[in-house]
């Protein structure tokens, strides 16, 4: 039920969106109950990914198919690629609230509520000098050390570097159409990314167990694991996404010129790795 | 009845009319702003007026242009359309005059707003705290304090009763100022955030939990000054009201000299054992001024938000439990923790009062002495 | 361009029942579905509208608890903003932005879809929250902590729904950036296009800006609430007004968002009425992106009480002022239109006329409150009520309202009734002010926004306004009626529908066809 029109293709009728909504919503309204302890949550939470998961696949599917099938012209490509230029865009943002609390908190809660601000400091935190790293001046989530930059955030910043380098090299073997080396070199990046995600879970269970550096460890705990949760979440969603090219370049789709998906992940990846080079400064560098 | 009514808002519309006419607006009717009694809120009127005539001014041309152009430059009159459509000079003229005028208003604003913000070389500090739904007031330097909430009685409110004059505009006890004093105001809040606000003083700050915020006012004449909290901050937002009362500076000593008397009376009678009858009826106050607003008169509570203390298993447990519930609040909740607000005769009057009323009958009381051994 | 064969195409794509709108990728079908919502959640924002003004209507607690009177301001800004007016601009977005531009369709069919298929299940969630333990979220629309972190089970449900939206949003705004970059027909330069698409183009970029903003925010409300994180909270570091910034930084573009597009409505319907191009078209666009620019560096003048430092007001004071500039460009080039045109009045010109002056009245007023040493006078009372109502109903809505009546003819191919136009439009300017200009003078007097009673001063404006409010309500009902009605059937309308009309749309049969453009039309 498709066609295309002076060349730009027109999908007719399409199930997957309705069936995302559905997916999205019962998720959601399923971890809102959860978070209000009602017990059917989890099961509606997981019902939501499943239905999600599904969608997903499905619609992807169908893109893909489409695409292998020839009936994307380049002005097709194009929106693709514009679209996905400006969600990327959009995730910036998302990430920049996070950034700016933490500059908020830094540059002006912290330092305020320290003395910046006599009387604040005197009336109601009387004593208490501003620091960073803190937890506030009620020590919320008691004390707590934190993780420095030279041990594990630093090689995590050269495996995420790398692998930003051998994403390039297997987008070259693609355009040089070398199959071999672009799969080799995928595969290459996905367990860069994977080492990633595994030494930063190693990092969160050490913060928790032995560093007492939780979520409610005040402000800092906070910032430190909203924004490197996100990031974490993101380079999962990465990975995932950069599998499933791996998989479909061994399966033979893209050609040296038509490669979107391909592109797009990529684009991905990068912009994960460059707010991972943003983190690295700000949250455990300076 | 209704006639009445008709009548009084035809008035208004009239007022309302002569206003937009050019004839000053009369006050009764409450159409602009008011000149206030401090150096700030005639700053803050003049510049009002100013940028409003501005406005007006410029609404006069625009509006007149295009008007002018609707009558007279209409099809059915036969006008032929021009067919001019672009011109550098005219855009630039009307984005430099209007940024002119703009510079214009910037510059009073500036001196306006750079005086606001001076509380230096004050006279009299007080600490206003907000709290869900009253204010506390410290005299920093004399050590007087107290909360002011709400005075007007709730079948007013339920219209049951005629409005009174001060209708929602009343409290227990205002906050007394001297006049001609630079009064510096450090402003707080307990629990969410409220803001202070006295139209006729010229200044509003919000009240941010865990941070404190400055302003000040120097009253020029005597007299009583209303005012309500001015930032959303739950249910009975809207019956929060501020009473300042400016006296002159003999009045002011003499009042402060009785609130210390009274504070220092209090004090004492800390010390000594309150009968039941004493904690009850003082304990009904308190339970009236701090906790009806949430756990009703009756102690039933609001289902769903405010549980119900009439039967609750606090009230009627372990006593030990219910004053630390009291004193520490619960965090995260709308219960918030009297100790620090409430002094040792109020926390345990309100306490055996609580254990006591509505058929709570445990029968024991909590006294003076045991709060500050709990503290 | 050959539009008889598209004309059977489309009979064939019709089938489908009900089913064909849930699946629908068609620009138009889902404009109408945009459209349809908006005004449905425009009459349930409007209903909560009412019950405020009923209980304002007297001094005393008359009709609802203070907790709920809370959650009717709260969900009546909430749905107004997300539900109606949003909307109701993405669904004209999609009706014309391919026509305008010559395209056969939306670029992204499917994702436009996705986007309007979660707003019903967004609105209805948030809906569900006035029936859950403790009701509804009653914090305001800008849900400030700590008092928002008090509301009941709805919390939860409140954030999420907020996301969806934003997902939305973020969706229809990528499409429309995609759709206006990539599918204009050949010689459709930039400097060509209709003000309405350019306005959009700006829009959609603020939305994208903005809308992640917004969800990052919320998020950490939901962290705070549930994960025992402190961005709010000073005692462990945090601070409340830091999330004001957020907000702000979201909610400042947000009314430019709500804004803009009805400055290209405008531009287009008063070009048309005066039969003359419209004046200054390039320094249109530069100064609608002088505002969305200008929009990102003002946010905290809706915080000047929250006790910032000194350098910071004044800096928020004159970056605001600054706005007025380029707004007052676009107003003076809308006058010089009109002046020495061949005007007539027919109902979309009647609103746009009103539009100008309304919105600028509403703009003096947002000028007013720029100036901060008296902003600390207006912050949160209904001078402020008034100010936000005189852009949005009288600005906003209004235009959508010219745009329905201007474009209702091409989409639906019948003529609407004229007389009822005129007298919808008539009614409605009159009592609009009944409804809003006394609290210009209630705010002045002293008057707080967001309370349930008030002390016996203000009763006499508040019964004029309570009036105005359900006389305007009331007119609506009139606006359905036409809307309704012409898509019911009426006098065939020509093409061109307007004497004075220019721009590709008007090229299209009335209705147009099911795919705009099949091929490409030719721009001179
Ligand atoms: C469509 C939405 C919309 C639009 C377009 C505007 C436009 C403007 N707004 Fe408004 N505003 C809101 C929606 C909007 N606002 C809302 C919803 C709130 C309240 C939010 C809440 O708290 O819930 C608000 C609140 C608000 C505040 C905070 C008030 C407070 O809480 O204390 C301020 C303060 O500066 C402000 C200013 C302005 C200014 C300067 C403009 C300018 O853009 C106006 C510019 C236009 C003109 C000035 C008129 C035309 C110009 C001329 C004819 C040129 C010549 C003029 C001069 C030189 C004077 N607005
Ligand atoms: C686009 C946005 C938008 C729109 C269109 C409106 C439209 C209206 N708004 Fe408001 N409003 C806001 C955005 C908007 N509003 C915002 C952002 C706030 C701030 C919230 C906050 O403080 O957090 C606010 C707050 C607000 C208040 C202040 C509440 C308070 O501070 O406590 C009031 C009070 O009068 C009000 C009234 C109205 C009225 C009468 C209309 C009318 O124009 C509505 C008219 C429409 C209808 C009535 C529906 C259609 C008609 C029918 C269904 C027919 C049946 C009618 C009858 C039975 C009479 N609004
Ligand atoms: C702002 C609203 C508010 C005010 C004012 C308030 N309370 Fe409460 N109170 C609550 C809420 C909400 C709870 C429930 C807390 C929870 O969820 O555990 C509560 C719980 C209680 C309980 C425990 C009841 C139970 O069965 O769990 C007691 C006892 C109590 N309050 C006493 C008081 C006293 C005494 C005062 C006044 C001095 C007071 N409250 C004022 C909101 C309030
Ligand atoms: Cu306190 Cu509003
Ligand atoms: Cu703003």
């Amino acid at each position: 039920m498709s066609e295309a029109h002076g060349g730009y293709y027109i999908p007719h009728g399409t199930t997957w969106p309705i069936i995302g909504s559905i997916g999205l919503t019962t998720l959601l309204a399923g971890a809102a109950s959860l978070l209000n302890g009602a017990s059917v949550g989890s099961a509606m939470m997981f019902a939501g990914v499943a239905i999600m998961l599904l969608m997903l696949f499905g619609w992807f599917g169908t893109v893909i198919r489409e695409s292998e099938g020839g009936m994307y012209n380049a002005q097709v490509d194009k929106s693709f690629r514009w679209g996905m230029a400006w969600f990327i865009f959009s995730e910036v943002m998302f990430f920049a609230a996070f950034f700016g609390a933490l500059y908020y908190a830094r540059v002006l809660a912290v330092p305020w509520l320290g003395g910046g601000d006599e009387v604040t400091n005197q009336m109601l935190w009387n004593g208490w000098q501003a620091a960073w790293p803190t937890n506030g001046p009620a020590d919320i989530g008691g004390e707590f050390e934190t993780i420095p930059a030279w041990g594990i955030p630093a090689i995590n910043t050269l495996l995420l570097l790398s692998s930003g380098v051998t994403v390039t090299f297997a987008h070259w073997a693609l355009k040089k159409n070398n199959r071999g080396a672009l799969v080799l070199w995928l595969i290459a990046t996905v367990a860069l990314g994977a080492t990633f995600l595994g030494l930063q879970a190693k990092e969160y269970i050490h913060a928790y167990h032995e560093l007492n550096l939780t979520l409610g460890s005040g402000i800092y705990g906070s910032t430190f694991f909203m924004l490197t949760g996100f990031h974490g979440m993101h380079v999962t969603i990465g990975a995932i996404m950069l599998t499933i090219i791996t998989l479909r370049a061994m399966k033979g789709h893209f050609t040296p010129d038509r490669h979107f998906a391909f592109e797009a992940v990529a684009w991905y990846w990068h912009f994960v790795d460059v707010v991972w080079l943003g983190l690295f400064i700000f949250v455990y560098v300076l | 009845m209704w006639v009445e009514k008709a009548k009084r808002v035809l008035t208004a519309l009239a007022g309302a009319a002569s206003m937009l006419g050019g004839t000053t607006a009369s006050a009764e009717y409450g159409l602009n702003l008011h000149r206030g009694v401090t150096p700030i809120s005639h700053e803050a009127y003049d510049l009002h007026m100013l940028i409003f005539w501005v406005c007006v001014a410029i609404g006069v041309v625009v509006f007149g242009a295009m008007f002018i152009s609707i009558i007279r430059h209409r099809k059915s009159r036969g006008h032929q359309p021009a067919q001019f459509h672009e011109s550098t000079t005219v855009e630039i003229i009307w984005t430099t005059i209007p940024f002119l005028i703009l510079v214009g208003m910037a510059i009073p604003a500036t001196k306006a707003l750079v005086a606001m913000e001076d509380t230096r070389n004050s006279d009299l500090s007080i600490k206003v705290t907000g709290y869900q739904w009253k204010w506390g007031y410290d005299y920093i330097d004399s050590g007087v304090s107290f909360i002011s909430s709400l005075a007007t009685p709730r079948d007013q409110i339920e219209n049951t009763a005629e409005k009174g004059e001060h209708y929602l505009l009343e409290v227990d006890k205002p906050l007394v100022v001297p006049v001609n004093k630079k009064v510096r105001l450090l402003i707080t809040s307990n629990d969410v955030i409220h803001a202070w606000w006295v139209p006729q003083l010229g200044m509003k700050k919000d009240a941010i939990p865990g941070f404190v915020n400055e302003m000040w006012f120097r009253i020029d004449t005597e007299g009583t000054y209303r005012g309500q909290c001015a930032e959303l901050c739950g249910k009975d937002h809207g019956f929060m009201p501020i009473v300042v009362v400016a006296k002159n500076e003999q009045d002011y000593n003499q009042w402060l000299a009785a609130q210390k008397a009274a504070s220092d009376a209090d004090a004492a009678a800390a010390g000594r054992d309150w009968s039941k009858a004493e904690l009850m009826a003082r304990g009904e106050k308190v339970y009236k001024a701090n906790c009806a607003a949430c756990h009703q008169a009756g102690g039933t509570g609001v289902p769903g938000a405010f549980p119900a203390l009439k039967g609750s298993a606090v009230a009627t447990g372990p006593k030990a439990d219910h004053l630390k519930l009291v004193m520490n609040g619960r965090p995260g909740t709308a219960m918030a923790a009297f100790g620090g607000q409430l002094n040792d005769i109020e926390i345990a009057a309100v306490v055996t009062y609580e254990r006591n009323a509505w058929g709570n009958d445990t029968g024991d009381m909590v006294q003076p002495s045991e709060v500050k051994a709990a503290r | 361009m050959n539009t008889a064969t598209t004309h059977d195409a489309h009979h064939e794509e019709h089938q489908g029942g009900l089913l064909r709108w849930v699946f629908t990728t068609n620009h138009k079908d889902i404009g109408t579905l945009y459209l349809l919502f908006a005004l449905l959640m425009f009459i349930v924002g409007g209903a909560m509208a009412m019950i405020i003004r009923a209980e304002l209507f007297q001094p005393g607690l008359q009709f609802v608890d203070p907790q709920f009177f809370n959650s009717m301001t709260t969900m009546h800004a909430l749905v107004m903003i997300f539900g109606a007016v949003m909307p109701a601009f993405v669904g004209l977005a999609n009706w014309l932005i391919p026509m305008m531009i010559g395209a056969p369709d939306m670029a992204l069919p499917r994702m436009n879809n996705w986007s309007f298929w979660i707003l019903p299940f967004a609105f209805t969630m948030l809906l569900s929250t006035l029936f859950m333990e403790g009701g509804g979220p009653a914090g305001g629309w800008t849900l400030y902590p700590p008092l928002v972190l008090q509301t009941g089970n709805a919390f939860p449900f409140v954030i999420f729904s907020i996301h969806l939206m934003g997902i939305s949003s973020i969706m229809g705004a990528i499409n429309v950036i995609v759709t206006i970059v990539n599918m204009r027909a050949p010689g459709m330069t930039l400097m060509k296009m209709p003000l309405f698409v350019w306005t959009w183009l700006i829009t959609a970029y603020l939305l994208i800006a903005v809308m992640p903003v917004l969800a990052g925010a919320v998020t950490m409300l939901l962290t705070d609430r549930f994960f025992d994180t402190s961005f709010f909270n000073a005692a462990g570091g945090g601070d409340p007004v830091m999330f004001q910034h957020i907000f702000w930084f979201f909610g400042h573009p947000e009314v430019y968002i709500l804004i803009l597009p009805a400055f290209g409505i405008v531009s287009q319907i008063i070009p048309t009425f005066a039969r003359k191009p419209l004046f200054g078209y390039s320094s249109m666009v530069y100064a609608t992106a002088s505002i969305a620019f200008l929009s990102f560096i003002v946010w905290a003048h809706h915080m000047f009480t929250v006790g910032m430092p000194l350098a910071g007001e004044l800096f928020f004071m004159y970056a605001t002022m600054l706005i007025a500039v380029p707004t007052g460009v676009k107003v003076f080039n809308w006058v010089s239109t009109m002046w020495k045109g061949a005007m007539t009045f027919e109902t979309p010109m009647l609103f746009a006329v009103g539009f100008v002056v309304m919105f600028t009245i509403g703009g003096f007023s947002g000028l007013m409150l720029a100036i901060a040493p008296v902003d600390f006078q207006y912050h949160d009372t209904y001078f402020v009520v008034a100010h936000f109502h005189y852009v949005l109903v009288t600005g906003a809505v209004f235009a959508i309202m010219g745009a329905t009546y201007y474009w209702l003819p091409k989409w639906t191919g019948h003529m609407y009734d004229e007389r009822l136009g005129k007298l919808h439009f008539w009614l409605s300017a009159i009592f609009v002010n009944i409804l809003f200009f006394p609290q210009h003078f209630l705010g002045l007097a002293g008057m707080p926004r967001r309370i349930p009673d008030y002390s016996i001063q203000f009763t006499e404006f508040n019964q004029i306004s309570s009036i105005g409010g359900f006389a305007f309500g009331l007119t609506q009902l009139l606006f359905v009626y036409i809307v309704i009605k012409t898509i019911r059937g009426g006098a065939r309308a020509t093409d061109r529908v307007w004497e004075g009309a220019h721009g590709l749309e008007w090229t299209l049969p009335s209705p147009p066809p099911y795919h705009s453009f099949q091929t490409a039309p030719e721009i001179k």
